[in-house]
Formats: structure tokens, sequence, C-alpha cells
């Protein structure tokens, strides 16, 4: 059960290597967070993570989940769902694929698609039908500054996560009212392995930074949070800009 | 009983809202039935929703609203006794029983509270050091367990004290029978003093509580330095007949509380900031009188000053706030000026805040007061680093072997409880026993795993 602070009990979180995804899980642990569930693909990696996150106290447990695979999210989540309630789900996978590589093999680009969105969509509804059955608790939607205008430079990425965000604020229309709160996060550019080699953007952030933010939008009960809060100003001007000039801008 | 509605529930703090099914029982028979429509999540009772945090909410499950059972059902006028239903407010109760000459044995800062909610949480009042919590004047309860079954609890029993400050988990308490209060008039004799800070307050309170049947301070927690801790004591009795005015003898039992308009629903966050609290407070104290002896007061001005503003919490706006509550024993001032200082190093917005002395502990198992100092302080939750701070606060009053009261939480640790509650091996023992599904359940049971 989350308490005043909106701060959870138990955690799940879909894509469970995910940097953002494990930083926000260890801030959480280090105040009330318990039980973590981890979701992702089985590997090492995943494996590693619980590890970690067992080093801090947390009883942390790993399952198989893969975003691609939207027949089976029902199955899988609903398992989880099954063992207790869920305070907060966070919704952290995602790929960011290679522009120039995804334009040339439209699979490649399909597969960014179909996880960043599709998946999104069939595991963000199974979620919302087991927090709305429980009457209360967080769905916090790691979406992304690329999907609030489509650039040149990676509007593959971009146009998956307008997707997302688009379905993810009209699922919280959906449910206001039911108890549970759906909260949209959009960072800039992160520091993460995500984006390793990738030239940093103005307004870089880190994800402890979204961490941070993530559990002051919980407090709040935001509804859509920036990271950095700078950048709320910034992409409502450059929204604006005509396509002439933004498809010049060096973004 | 009307088709149950889906409403978002919260506590009086309006922090985590959650939703439930309501369901409004109008009598025992309806209670029962309403029981076994609770389904899988269970259910909880519900009064008028005071209690600050997650007490009487029940995510996904079924709250039960008690104010539709709200019926007196005997009153013995010589003895001073009253059978009244669950769902009866102390309000009601004010204004049916001081026209006989009785007044509730315990009220809180509020009369907006029911009867069965005074019992499920075990309230306090400005009378604690003479006259002990709530449930020491309930002689007993009818409960309704889990078993669907209304029993008769008499006080003294196992099952009468763990529902007591039980937060409503033994099962719903349908009708309570209550000791009361004999008074001549409906007014107060007020001894006002002000403090120049803590030790002056702890030394006045030790030194001449006993001479006074309610006693309170409001404490200024924004004081810094030499004035840390300085405070507004009022302390008084009921009012004697002779004491009236010959005006006011003609109907000395009078009870109009007066009432201002609401407070509106669309006030900014942030209006209680440091600076609007700590003007605010200044003001306070310094309109208090250094000393005067024997004012007459209204009881609602008295007891219930909050009162006179309906929605009087949606002044901390949307982000809603935060009740701290804890007790320490005394011989643990150190504690206290720890936690006093603290707070005032740390500046929180405090405007509510107020410090009383606690007498003998009370029964219930799961009764919040104990012999010692008890400070109860609202802070806007919004406040960054809050949730650790009172954390730290709560690692103070637990090495202090205090407690934190559950009625005001919102947010304790729940690792922090057995400390703090010595019996709540038993209680959930007898909870396992009484109710083993669980059918009885809240959130503040299931954040704090009761």
């Amino acid at each position: 059960m989350k308490d005043a602070f909106g701060t959870p009990q138990s955690l799940l979180v879909l894509g469970g290597t995910s940097e953002i995804g494990l930083a926000t899980a260890r801030r959480l642990v280090a105040r009330r967070t318990r039980t973590v569930w981890l979701a992702g693909r089985p590997s090492p990696g995943l494996e590693k993570a619980a590890a970690g996150l067992r080093e801090l106290g947390a009883d942390v447990r790993t399952v198989a989940f893969d975003a691609l695979d939207s027949e089976s999210h029902e199955a899988v989540l609903g398992k989880i769902f099954a063992e207790g309630d869920i305070d907060m789900v966070l919704l952290a996978f995602g790929i960011l694929g290679d522009q120039a590589r995804d334009e040339d093999e439209p699979l490649s680009a399909v597969r960014v698609a179909q996880t960043n969105y599709t998946g999104a969509v069939s595991a963000g509804l199974v979620c919302a039908r087991s927090l709305q059955a429980q009457g209360h608790g967080a769905l916090v939607v790691l979406s992304s500054v690329a999907g609030e205008r489509a650039r040149r430079t990676n509007f593959i990425y971009g146009s998956s996560k307008a997707g997302l965000d688009a379905f993810a604020q009209g699922l919280g229309d959906a449910l206001h009212g039911t108890g549970v709160h759906v909260m949209v996060v959009r960072p800039g550019f992160v520091r993460s392995k995500m984006t390793a080699g990738l030239e940093e953007a103005p307004m870089a952030t880190t994800p402890e930074a979204v961490a941070e933010a993530i559990e002051t939008g919980l407090r709040r009960r935001s509804e859509t949070v920036w990271v950095p809060g700078a950048l709320r100003v910034v992409m409502s001007a450059l929204r604006h800009v005509p396509r002439a000039v933004f498809r010049r801008l060096p973004v | 009983m009307a088709t149950p509605e889906t409403v978002s529930v919260s506590g009086w703090g309006r922090t985590a809202p959650s939703t439930a099914r309501l369901i409004r029982p109008r009598s025992p028979e309806e209670a029962v039935a309403a029981l076994e429509a609770c389904g899988e999540r269970g259910g909880i009772a519900r009064g008028l929703g005071r209690a600050y945090g997650d007490a009487a909410q029940n995510a996904g499950g079924a709250v039960l609203d008690m104010t539709g059972m709200d019926r007196i059902h005997a009153i013995d006028a010589d003895a001073g006794t009253v059978l009244c239903d669950a769902g009866v407010s102390l309000h009601h109760l004010m204004e049916v029983l001081l026209p006989l000459g009785w007044f509730v044995p315990v009220t809180p800062g509020t009369r907006y509270v029911t009867v069965g909610g005074a019992i499920g949480t075990d309230i306090h009042g400005k009378n604690h050091h003479g006259s002990g919590s709530f449930s020491r004047h309930v002689m007993a309860v009818e409960l309704l367990t889990a078993d669907g079954e209304v029993r008769a609890v008499e006080s003294g029993t196992p099952l009468f004290d763990a529902t007591a400050g039980g937060m409503g988990l033994t099962g719903v308490i349908l009708a309570a029978t209550l000791q009361l209060q004999p008074v001549e008039t409906s007014l107060m004799t007020v001894d006002t003093e002000r403090a120049t800070d803590l030790d002056d307050l702890m030394a006045r309170l030790t030194a001449t509580d006993h001479r006074y049947r309610y006693s309170v301070a409001w404490i200024d927690l924004l004081a810094r330095g030499a004035s840390m801790g300085r405070a507004v004591l009022t302390r008084g009795d009921h009012a004697p007949l002779d004491a009236l005015p010959p005006r006011a003898r003609r109907d000395p039992l009078a009870f109009r509380p007066g009432r201002l308009p609401a407070a509106p629903d669309f006030l900014p966050e942030g209006l209680l900031g440091r600076k609007s609290v700590g003007l605010f407070n200044e003001l306070w104290y310094r309109k208090a009188p250094r000393l005067r002896v024997g004012e007459l007061q209204k009881m609602s001005t008295f007891f219930h000053p909050l009162d006179g503003v309906p929605h009087w919490n949606r002044v901390y706006g949307r982000g809603g706030f935060v009740q701290y509550q804890f007790v320490v024993g005394y011989g643990k001032e150190e504690a206290l000026r720890r936690i006093v200082r603290r707070i005032s190093d740390r500046g929180c917005p405090s405007f509510l805040a107020v410090l009383k002395r606690f007498g003998e502990g009370d029964p219930g198992w799961l009764s919040f007061p104990m012999p010692g100092w008890t400070l109860a302080l609202d802070i806007p939750a919004n406040l960054p680093g809050l949730g650790v701070f009172l954390d730290e606060l709560d690692e103070e009053v637990a090495a202090s072997d205090g407690r934190v009261y559950l009625a005001k939480d919102s947010r304790l640790r729940p690792e922090m409880l057995a400390a703090m509650y010595p019996r709540l091996d038993d209680f959930r023992a007898l909870r396992a026993d009484l109710d083993p599904r669980g059918l009885f359940r809240s959130d503040l049971s299931r954040r704090l795993a009761l």
C-alpha cells in the first residue's frame, strides 16, 4: 500500500534491466518498497539487477517477460498480481533502435515500434485492469521528449514514443477516479547504456535524476513529469517552431 | 439499502485516496447483509472520515458508511448513560444530552466523529490526564464480527480491549453504551497563560495540570532560539451554575455552536508556507493574554475551534497534509526537546501543534495513550523530504519507548509498529482467530500489516 507520499511498498518493473527502472527501484527501496518484481527477458543481467536490489534489503523476484510477445502478457502479469497487490508498475522497457539502419531495414524499425508501442499498449492495459481491481496503484510510463515532436535524427524511436505517450495520457484519463494514478514521464537525453556512443543532447540527465523526479511526481500525484523540469518550457517552444526551421535545427 | 457505488475515499488529510464500494447500512440487518457483500477484498467501517490517514479506506473492497445508523436508543438521565448506534456523532450527542445536564465523557478536537470511530481509534481529549481515553467510558459495544454474528462485548473482556483502538479490524461496531459526564452548564471556565519556551511550558503543565479537568497547550513550533517551544496554555473545567452571569443562568445548558462558511475546494497548495504560518503563529502567541483566569467560553470555542470552519482541511490544497502525533513517556523529556528542536530547526510550517500530558495508559491493546507527553502537528504533505524527516522522528520516538497514533498515521514504516505497540502480537493472534479470512481490512491494515 502506498503511503501519504505516494511511495509504494511493492513495485513491478517491466523492463527489469532498464537503468532508469533500476535507479527508480533503488530509490524507492531506500524509502518504503519491500517487494520488487523485475520482469524482463531472462538474462544474467536481469539476475544481477535483482541481486543488486536484494543487497539493499528488498525481496526481489524475477519473471520472464517479453514485450514483443503480447499474447503472453495477460498470463505473465496476471500471475504477478495474483501473488498480492502491486502498488506501482513502472513501464520501463523500450529500445532506441538505430535510425540509419532502421530506415534501411523496415523490419527492424517495426521491432522498435512493436516494443515501445504495441508491447506497452498490451502490457499497460493488462496492468491497468489489475490495478483497477485493486482500487489503488500507480502506473508510471517512461515516455520521452523524442515523442513530443518527431525529429529527423530519430523519428522512428520518436514516433513509437509519441504513440506510447498519447496512449498513456488517454489511459490516465480513462482511469481517472478509479484510484489508479497514471503518470507519464518524459525525460530528455538520459546518459545510460542505451545512449552510449551517441552524441549528448543539451539538458542531458541521468537515470538517478529521472528516479528522483518520479518519486516527486508520485508525491504530488503528477500526471506528467519532465526531466529536467525545464524541458517542459523548451519543448512547448519547440512545438511551435515552423517545420522549415525545425528541420534545420541541430537537435 | 441502496446499491453500492464506487467512490474515491481518503482520510481527513486528503492524501493517498483509493476507491472502494461504499455501502451505507441503516440497520443491524443491513450491516450483516453488507458484510456478506464485501467480496474478497474485505470491508471496513467508516464514520465521519476524520481519521487523518488511511484507516477508513479499503482499496478495491467495501467501505461501510456507518453514518446511516444514527439513532439514540435510550438515555438514562439519572444514571447518565446512553445507548446509541455507532454512527451517531458526538455533535448529535451533545445536542441531545446537554439539555439533560450530561456531556460526552471525552471529546477530541472535533465534534464530528462518530461513536464507533471514537471507540475504534480509542480517541482521547484534553481530559486524558484525569479521565483516560474514550473507551474507558464505554460500558459495552455491539460488535458485528466476521462470522456474521452480533456480539454484546462488555468492557474488560479481551475482545473489548482489542476493539478499543483496534481500528475497526475486529468487526463493525453497531452500537455502544456510554457513561456520561454530568455538567451544570454548557459553558467552560478557562484559564489562559503563556509559556515563554518549552521548558517553561513543561514546568507549568507538570505543576498545575492536576487542578484542571481539561488541559492543552498550543505550541509555536516555528519559534527558534530562546523562544523555541513557546506556547499558550488553555485549561479549564465545566462552569458551575453560580459562575454564570444572571442572564446566562436562564438557559445554562444552551448549545449553539457557530459555523462560518466552508473553506473552498480550490485553494492553491503552498498557502501555508513557513512565512504565512510563522506570521500566524506570531500573532496567535501575541494575542493570547499572559495570564487570564476564569474566562467563560462556549464549549465549541474551547473544545472544537476548528469545527467552526467546515472543510478546514482544504486549506492545505490538493496535496493534503500529514498529521504527526506521538507520545513519549515521563522521564523522556530530553527526547521531546530534541524532537521539538528538530522540527523548529527544519521550519515545518505547522500552525495546529498541540502539546498535552497524558495520564495512565488505557486498556485497549492498540490504544495510543500512555503516561507521558504527546505532541501533535500538521504538516503540508508536499513539503520536500518530509517522508525521510518523519521517519527520523519515528526512530527517535521508538528509541524512547514512545509511539505514534494510528488514527492520524498515513506513513509509518511497518517495521516500527511492533516496538511501539507491545501488544501487537496479541492483536494479530485474536484477529487470526476471529477473522481467519481477513474480512476486515483497510488500507492502513494493508500498509502496516496489522
